[in-house]
């Protein structure tokens, strides 16, 4: 008995980082995305503009998330996304990390992205509750 | 989740396994572990009590700066330009960023980090946003727990941020050896909401966006009050202080996106810094800030306690009920509840103690 145990205290919202990686400037969705997310009572740590892969993985272990969604419009996810699960297996963070890529990514690199280790590409027109339902359910339930 | 942290001593093996584990990678300099600990603490995860035993030995070297101030004030961006201030002296910093969350989803955007531009890529500064979650309260303990964590890892100095907006905000730069009250030149608005108890806890007055107008203005309305505040002998701010070396808080002005006067800040601090060492001042203040930090983990273990008493005599909703109904009133309810853990106490006291 104790107050670790103290009712409505132990609830832990899914944390997610939205994350600007690489030089364009493009940021609706992202801004989009993570209103929707705390609308869904995530809580959502956002990066800002222009952050390079290393960047981002940093502010991903210092915040211990447990989603991190990139996004990209510069048609540079061939480069980034590996440096970016490069930084996260350093840290010994990407397997329990769940990456998710939104943006204009080809259909023909989808599948190379996915066998890097993303979870899924989100393009241009996927309904908010899509994503919302996919995270939902694919969030890792890591740590008791 | 099951109740598998039963508090002191009943920690489960597993969980102590995982605490001693956990708290050696954090002590040999794993970035990871010491976020993961964070995590725990905020989560009021089973046995994080015992983690937080654990790290206390190895804490208490960090300097604590506590940055409060309305929104957009700058308080982010100074932060930011603070750390690096540090890391060019060749501290480390930790940062705690507190935001709201909603009160409507429980979510949270947490964009202090946006600010954090100065130190990107360097490690040595450990930026961590916390929400408030609406656990009022248990926020203060969470924080300090954090900034024990942080303090243990080897931090040098603990930087925490939040909106100083009402009493739980009040309460966490209370776990700060030294607060920085930030202002934005104004209409003097900012000055008037002072006046509502963030006034007393100030060591250190910041007028931010100095290359704005009214500047002049708001920093002679804070000069004042300042004054007005050392005149009344039973402002907190006296009572912390050794008595015969008040503290007069420095009005430092800066523009933080410039970096213009994060050089005086930092004297200014370190000048606090140096007058807590050299007066009783700063010995008072963390025997009061553990005092509060006990008070409240005896509150929370009592009202844990006496919400199971709750449960055993029906739930709190039928007891509403009852008194709704005009069976009884809120007063002999209380009393009810109370009683079998009054009776054990003066049992208790009966007793000689038994040492």
């Amino acid at each position: 008995m104790s107050a670790d145990t103290e009712r409505g205290v132990r609830h832990r919202p899914i944390r997610c980082l939205i994350a600007k990686v690489g030089l364009d400037g493009h940021d609706r969705g992202a801004h989009v995305i993570t209103r929707a997310f705390r609308d869904a009572g995530f809580e959502v740590v956002y990066s800002g503009l222009h952050r390079a892969p290393e960047e981002v993985v940093q502010a991903a272990v210092q915040e211990d998330v447990d989603v991190l969604g990139l996004s990209i419009l510069s048609g540079a996810h061939n480069t980034l996304v590996p440096a970016v699960i490069e930084g996260l297996q350093s840290y010994d963070a990407f397997e329990d990390t769940l990456l998710i890529v939104g943006g204009i990514i080809p259909e023909d690199d989808r599948d190379r992205l996915r066998e890097m280790g993303v979870a899924a590409v989100f393009g241009p027109g996927t309904p908010m509750e899509e994503t919302v339902e996919f995270v939902r359910e694919n969030a890792p339930r890591r740590r008791t | 989740m099951t109740s598998d942290d039963e508090g002191d001593g009943g920690v489960k093996p597993a969980v102590t396994a995982r605490n001693e584990r956990l708290v050696e990678s954090l002590l040999a300099g794993e970035h990871r572990a010491l976020a993961r600990v964070i995590t725990r603490i905020e989560n009021r995860a089973p046995g994080c009590r015992d983690l937080v035993s654990r790290l206390y030995e190895h804490s208490g070297t960090a300097t604590v700066l506590g940055i409060t101030g309305s929104p957009g004030a700058g308080k982010s961006t100074l932060v930011d330009k603070l750390a690096a201030a540090y890391r060019d002296r060749g501290d480390t910093v930790g940062v705690i960023a507190v935001d709201p969350s909603s009160p409507y989803s429980g979510g949270a955007v947490l964009g202090d980090r946006i600010r954090m531009a100065s130190t990107v890529g360097d490690m040595d500064v450990f930026v961590r946003s916390m929400s408030t979650r609406g656990q009022l309260g248990g926020l203060s303990t969470a924080t300090a727990d954090a900034i024990t964590a942080l303090d243990a890892f080897g931090k040098d100095v603990v930087i925490v941020e939040t909106v100083g907006a009402g009493q739980s905000e009040v309460d966490i730069v209370r776990t700060a050896d030294t607060v920085a009250v930030l202002v934005q030149p104004g209409s003097g608005d900012d000055v008037q909401m002072l006046k509502a108890g963030i006034l007393e806890i100030g060591d250190v007055f910041v007028v931010n966006k100095a290359d704005t107008e009214g500047v002049d203005r708001t920093v002679a309305e804070l000069r004042e009050m300042i004054e007005r505040r050392a005149e009344s002998p039973r402002q907190h701010g006296n009572t912390r202080s050794a008595a015969d070396e008040p503290w007069q808080p420095p009005v430092v002005e800066t523009v933080a996106t410039s970096g213009t006067g994060i050089d005086e800040l930092l004297d200014a601090l370190d000048e606090h810094a140096a007058y807590l060492d050299r007066t009783d001042a700063g010995d008072r203040r963390a025997v009061d800030r553990i005092a509060d930090e006990i008070r409240q983990l005896v509150r929370s273990d009592a009202n844990e306690l006496l919400a199971a008493e709750i449960d055993r005599s029906g739930g709190i909703e039928s007891l509403a009920r009852r008194v709704r109904d005009r069976e009884t009133d809120p007063y002999t309810v209380a009393d009810e509840i109370v009683e079998p853990l009054r009776e054990c106490l003066d049992s208790l006291q009966n007793e000689p103690p038994n040492e």
